[in-house]
């Protein structure tokens, strides 16, 4: 067996209580994730919009309409971000800073990617009149933008699941190594049938309120564009209810039981059903009624979205706490050291350099 | 150390953070602190005079800031802390323990900022008229003023970095955040950014404005005026930090002679800043007088100079803070000072929690023919002198790449065998010789270990990979078979 690592820690406290800290990371990483739905989800959604309205022009209006909305939201995605990853550094330093050498080709590289797909979308967007006589070239900007957006998770997530085992660690040669550890692909599609689900949703919240002078511009009915936005929605959470229990039996086993985890994932699951049964009665309601239920969908979300990110600090702790005591007792133990050095080499205070 | 060393054999991790580096100071001092005010004032202006061409060229301008500084400027800037934290961990890790609340107001206030121009650009085309076109003139100034905010505070970190002044007395955010070097360094970099954003207008006005029309020179005249107005400032900025550094490093180096060293590489920048603020000026100058006269070309020299300024004022700033990362706290291989005294007496790896398995080019270095036994203790010293080297060494050099240890001991030593005697000497009291270099913080075993390793890199120019590639392997010694390894 190979020995785990135990590395220590930088010899300065966290800037503010533990947690605080902690709400911070888990409040913000959500906003982020939800703006990365929303760009992720959008491009997915406008592009197959696109490639149906090669065949049936009214789908292009559509394509549009949600393209539009990628570059503002794949803005905020970014900056929202920074916040959680001020967190994550600061309070698992660590963990997070291993996984990313680990993985460092591949993490540095999420920056050119963000770049080069960013731009496309902007293509996308600002050429969309421009590139009406060349819209198979149209397509492909948007498609290159999805493929790349398709796979940055997949760096995220290798590096927030490889911190967590430090006894893998030593195992882990690159990133597509990283990327083999169990877990991180289911919860990669975890993560990807969220993106169309949250983006349906935002579909319902953008057209549901929308001008009658602006809807006739997009040619079609408010009912019929509401209804499109919970469709999206639905199968996906209805897919969910097979992925995110694979995710939940995919987990290795913490070195400490995560006793909150599974009342946490269950109450999430109890809201998933009551919210996906209402999305499945809102797609069935007449016009005149469609949406009525959109405010209750979204507090549910919202239960569920917080249960989830909750859960997975949960685990998170569980995973890493008896090792991080480890952590602390090597730093502390290096600070006495280094002082007791320090006092018998007579450099303390004064004349620092040696 | 603690931490897998991520390495770039070839460009070097130093040439890693300084390309994204660069590159997001240029955007964000050019095209968002300096240029979102004069896209400001161009709108006022336009409709101050009820001129819409004004209107119209603003725009365009901004649409171009708009694209550039919402993706490779966003990006650029998470960038550099992705790379600061493969490269030097320690050193990022400390400053956010240190400055957390800082960046975390400076988040907010980036929030902001880039809500504030999605705002001011999807508006532009719908706030045109009345109360609606004031409000917009007004967001455009809000959007300036926050860029400025969100660099006034990232700049309080670099000057930091150079001299922590009080901070290593009392550790406290306030001391941290008013060192010394703050207010000369923003001094400067603010009236640089609205240069930079002047002289990026007049390259970009005759894409958008047609040579026969009136409004060409107008524009360029106007636009000159404004870079103009900012050259003093930069000149009277770059004199106090000039006098501000020189200052700081006196503390930070304890033998005045090295000192002399340092104000070379300043008198240097001194000397980049007044001349390339004549040559913006002699440009700018007969734009405003002939505008008419200036070819297009003309226009792009002050831009490459005031780019090349920049980026060349990262390096000097960048350089003079050696040997340390964070002055006086921290070397640039991320140890502490105040670890030294326990590093030196029980050696580097004593406290390492990785190694770095050596690469087959590494391990056919040791002749295949000696005894088993030999062979294995040589393996064993080389593997050593390799970890020494990825931890006192990589973070700024490669063997053969950018900053190569090779080409400095060929250098030294041409092709004399490179044995342990004669660098082993050398490396012992490198510091003194060379000023920007921190001491060797391992054992004396260690500095023969290293020296070891330095010999074989005469014949072997195979490139090292970092733990991205290699992977690493656990210290025996440091690693733990405790109750944490009993996960299934």
């Amino acid at each position: 067996m190979n020995p785990v690592p135990v590395p220590r820690d930088l010899p300065l406290p966290l800037p503010a209580p533990e947690p605080l800290l902690v709400a911070l990371l888990i409040v913000f990483f959500l906003m982020h994730i939800v703006f990365v739905n929303f760009m992720v989800g959008g491009a997915i959604i406008s592009a197959y919009y696109e490639l149906r309205g090669l065949r049936e022009r009214r789908y292009v209006r559509l394509a549009y309409e949600i393209a539009s909305t990628i570059t503002a939201n794949k803005s905020i995605a970014v900056v929202l971000g920074v916040g959680p990853l001020l967190a994550i550094n600061t309070l698992y330093t660590v963990y997070f800073y291993t996984a990313n050498a680990l993985t460092g080709t591949f993490w540095i590289s999420i920056i050119p990617l963000v770049v080069i797909a960013f731009l496309l979308t902007y293509a996308h967007k600002y050429l969309w009149h421009r590139m009406e006589n060349r819209k198979g070239l149209h397509v492909v900007l948007i498609l290159a933008a999805c493929a790349i957006f398709l796979f940055i998770p997949l760096i995220f997530l290798a590096n927030v699941n490889l911190m967590l085992f430090p006894e893998k660690w030593p195992t882990v040669r690159g990133f597509f190594s990283a990327l083999a550890l169990p877990n991180v692909l289911p919860r990669y599609f975890h993560f990807l049938l969220a993106c169309p689900a949250m983006t349906g949703l935002l579909m319902v919240w953008m057209f549901r309120r929308r001008s009658a002078a602006a809807l006739v511009e997009t040619g079609w009915q408010r009912d019929e564009l509401v209804r499109a936005g919970y469709r999206w929605a639905l199968w996906p959470t209805v897919a969910q209810f097979v992925v995110g229990p694979v995710v939940l039996l995919t987990l290795p086993e913490t070195a400490e039981p995560a006793r909150m985890l599974m009342p946490m994932f269950g109450a999430a699951m109890l809201l998933s059903i009551w919210m996906t049964m209402l999305m499945y009665v809102e797609t069935r309601r007449p016009a005149g009624r469609i949406g009525a239920s959109f405010a209750a969908i979204c507090a549910l979300m919202f239960a569920i979205v917080g249960l989830m990110g909750t859960g997975r600090h949960v685990y998170r702790e569980a995973a890493i706490a008896p090792h991080r005591e480890l952590v602390r007792a090597k730093t502390e133990d290096f600070a006495r050291r280094a002082a007791e050095a320090n006092r018998a080499a007579g450099v303390e205070g004064e004349g620092r350099r040696p | 150390m603690d931490f897998p060393v991520f390495h770039l054999d070839v460009l070097g991790n130093r040439g890693l953070i300084a390309g994204i580096a660069v590159l997001h100071v240029l955007i964000n001092h050019g095209l968002a602190v300096g240029l979102m005010p004069l896209v400001a004032c161009m709108e006022w202006y336009g409709h101050r005079k009820r001129d819409a061409r004004w209107d119209a060229l603003a725009y365009r301008i901004l649409f171009c800031a708009f694209i550039v500084t919402t993706t490779a400027g966003a990006l650029t800037g998470v960038g550099i802390w992705l790379s600061v934290s493969l490269v030097n961990p320690y050193s990022i890790g400390s400053l956010l323990r240190v400055f957390f609340w800082a960046w975390f107001v400076e988040w907010l206030v980036f929030i902001t900022e880039v809500c504030l121009i999605l705002a001011y650009t999807l508006t532009w085309k719908t706030w045109r008229e009345g109360a609606a076109k004031r409000r917009h003139i007004r967001l455009g100034f809000a959007l300036g003023l926050f860029s400025w905010i969100t660099m006034a505070i990232i700049v309080s970190i670099l000057g930091f970095m150079m001299d922590p002044g009080n901070w290593l007395a009392d550790n406290t955010l306030f001391s941290g955040f008013t060192n010394p070097v703050y207010l000369p360094q923003l001094a400067f970099r603010t009236p640089l950014a609205a240069t930079m954003a002047g002289v990026i207008a007049l390259v970009l006005v005759p894409f958008f404005v047609g040579r026969d029309d009136p409004f060409r020179r107008e524009a360029i005249r106007a636009v000159a005026v404004w870079t103009l107005l900012f050259c003093p400032f930069i000149v009277a900025g770059g004199y106090w930090y000039y006098g501000a550094v020189p200052e700081a490093m006196k503390d930070n180096l304890a033998v005045s002679v090295l000192t002399l060293q340092f104000s070379g590489w300043l008198d240097e920048f001194l000397l980049l800043v007044v001349g390339t603020a004549i040559a913006i000026v002699v440009v700018v100058q007969v734009a405003i007088v002939r505008p008419g006269l200036v070819p297009r070309t003309a226009l792009v020299l002050p831009l490459l100079a005031i780019l090349w300024l920049t980026a060349h004022f990262e390096r000097v700033r960048e350089f003079i803070r050696k040997p340390y990362v964070i002055g006086r706290y921290m070397y640039a291989n991320g140890l502490r000072v105040d670890d030294y005294a326990l590093l030196r007496r029980d050696g580097l790896l004593a406290y390492a929690t990785y190694s770095n398995p050596l690469t087959p080019a590494e391990q056919a270095s040791v002749p295949a023919a000696l005894p088993p036994a030999e062979r294995a203790a040589a393996l064993d010293r080389l593997q050593k002198g390799k970890d020494v080297f990825m931890n006192a060494c990589s973070r700024c050099h490669t063997t053969h790449g950018v900053n190569g240890v090779a080409d400095h001991l060929h250098r030294m030593f041409g092709n004399r065998v490179w044995t342990p005697d004669l660098t082993g000497d050398y490396l012992a009291n490198m510091h003194n010789a060379q000023p920007y270099m921190p001491p060797f913080p391992g054992s004396q075993a260690e500095l023969g270990f290293l020296s070891t390793y330095l010999e074989q890199l005469q014949a072997n120019r195979e490139p090292v990979p970092g733990a991205q590639q290699a992977g690493i392997t656990v210290r025996p010694e440091s690693g733990s078979k405790l109750a944490v390894g009993e996960r299934r």
